[in-house]
């Protein structure tokens, strides 16, 4: 679960990134974040992360208030979310095995768990053809699923992802679409910041539209057609 | 730490070091001249202090009785030598009875024309000198001695040589203040250098670092790699010079000692292995010590993700 309570983040200089954010997302729910540039939503998810702390308010994740965590509880508290970037972030020198054998390595996992986990993974978002390719040698879609086996190696219970589907065309957008659906349906928390209209219309899910560092609206079962009553994008 | 942790570190520190290939070696380098230095320079202090230290021992305080005649006050300097043993800066006293004063008097100013002193019979002239040569724990503290001696009753006369004990501690005074400055440069140097080095190899990875933080790494499993290719590059820049020290001091003494023979008699260089027992555990904990410090400062502005 995730709860905001009158968050604001105001960087050394400039106006707010966010102003007086509230908002709860319930264990297991979907849900996408919609806003253009600079309404707020990348510092969101960095706050979310620990990555940034608010200027003020509170914030609850997974029954944790980020604001008491100490520094060394940090690392545990991360494993228990999954990340997606929009550039994918792969390791270029590592292949795709090693890149999300990586993500159990850094946790500690044994080796012996990790040689099971990873193929399982692989399995999940279809590319389980592909281990041995590097990052340069597989398209988009393809580094994109392999950056989302990375987050959900792990079994997080949120995902986030951060424009995911920024740097693809309209099948592959679908298509991460669709996994993350199905990690939805295994009962992972998703949150999704992204800007394409037709996904948002079509998935028929709740909808949180940000603009200028405040929430502007949340509907359930939403459409892009909220985010464009407030919003140009 | 995992088994597998320590070997992913490992292979990670040791991935690091072919991946700078020549800022690997840059810092061998200059890890390798400061522990030559520092090895060269202890070496040096380390034979110098020796030498000073035999010196001190030759420094030794001489204590007359107002009553120096041995067998009739035997008692009252016994009673004396308790009174200056009991001194703490004191490390032992030894006797020399009227007998033996002159024993040693005829010794060494007869020789082996013994016959000269037969004019003196069974006359002691020396009588009235038995006499104390008190040995001290640390010199410095020689003036402080003498005027505990002078105030003793039934002291007559104090016989020390002040300048000697002054110039000796002098100089080991000055080695020591030397050694320390030359050693804090050289060390800050090293750490300097070496965490320039890992500096290199953690903007490489600056990305890698950034993804680990985020999927949950510990600072300590991001660190661990760093602070292995550090110690690696400490120890393998450290073992070098120690090698060629080894040999180099062997050969050394080896040649002033056969050229110059006359040396032999004041001055006695350490064997070799006594100066390395020491000195290559030192250098090696140094060498690891440069580069551990080293790599953890540089990386640890990096961890604040």
């Amino acid at each position: 679960m995730i709860l905001l309570e009158d968050v604001n983040k105001t960087y050394s200089q400039g106006a707010p990134a966010l102003n007086g954010i509230s908002l709860k997302i319930e264990k297991g729910e979907f849900v996408f974040i919609v806003g253009n540039s600079g309404s707020g939503k990348s510092t969101l998810i960095k706050l979310l992360l620990k990555e940034l702390e608010p200027t003020k308010g509170r914030i609850c994740v997974n029954n944790r208030d980020l604001g008491k965590m100490k520094r060394r509880e940090v690392p545990r508290f991360r494993r228990e979310i999954g990340i997606v970037f929009q550039d994918f972030r792969l390791l270029k020198d590592r292949n795709v095995y090693d890149n999300i054998a990586f993500a159990q390595k850094v946790i500690e996992k044994p080796n012996r768990s990790i040689k099971k986990r990873v193929p399982q993974v692989l399995t999940q978002v279809g590319l389980s053809e592909k281990y041995k390719s590097f990052p340069k040698e597989l398209s988009g879609g393809e580094q994109q699923r392999v950056a989302l086996a990375r987050a959900l190696v792990n079994g997080p219970s949120i995902l986030l992802a951060d424009e995911p589907t920024g740097n693809l065309d309209p099948k592959n957008s679908w298509e991460i679409m669709k996994l993350l659906e199905e990690v939805n349906k295994r009962g992972t928390t998703v949150v999704v910041v992204t800007h394409n209209r037709e996904i948002v219309d079509a998935m028929q899910k709740r909808v949180i539209t940000m603009n200028k560092g405040v929430i502007v609206s949340d509907e359930e079962k939403g459409g892009h057609y909220y985010a464009d009553k407030y919003v140009s994008l | 730490m995992r088994i597998s942790t320590l070997a992913y570190s490992i292979r990670q520190g040791l991935k690091n070091i072919r991946r700078n290939k020549l800022f690997s070696i840059a810092s061998i380098g200059t890890i390798a001249a400061c522990v030559f230095l520092l090895g060269i320079f202890y070496a040096i202090v380390t034979n110098f202090t020796h030498i000073v230290d035999n010196a001190e021992e030759q420094i030794t305080i001489t204590v007359f009785f107002t009553n120096g005649n041995t067998e009739e006050y035997k008692a009252e300097h016994e009673a004396i030598g308790e009174q200056i043993l009991a001194n703490p800066d004191v490390a032992d006293i030894k006797y020399t009875s009227s007998q033996e004063a002159w024993d040693e008097y005829k010794g060494v100013y007869f020789g082996e024309r013994e016959e000269l002193a037969e004019g003196f019979g069974d006359d002691n002239p020396l009588a009235n000198s038995a006499s104390y040569t008190v040995y001290l724990k640390d010199i410095d503290k020689q003036s402080e001695v003498v005027s505990f001696l002078k105030g003793l009753d039934g002291i007559r006369d104090v016989n020390y040589s002040e300048s000697t004990a002054e110039t000796l501690s002098d100089f080991g005074k000055l080695a020591g203040y030397i050694s320390v400055g030359i050693i804090i440069i050289l060390l800050a140097v090293g750490i300097f250098l070496i965490s320039n080095t890992i500096m290199i190899g953690i903007s490489v990875r600056k990305e890698e670092i950034g993804i680990m933080k985020l999927i949950g790494a510990t600072d300590y499993f991001v660190r661990s790699p760093f602070v292995v290719e550090g110690v690696l590059i400490g120890l393998v820049g450290a073992t070098i010079p120690l090698v060629l020290l080894y040999f180099i001091y062997e050969k050394i003494i080896g040649y002033v000692m056969s050229q110059f023979s006359t040396l032999q008699s004041f001055i006695d260089f350490l064997p070799t292995n006594q100066i390395f027992k020491i000195m290559i555990p030192i250098g090696l904990l140094i060498g690891a010590g440069i580069g551990f410090i080293g790599s953890k400062i540089s990386i640890r502005k990096h961890l604040r993700v």
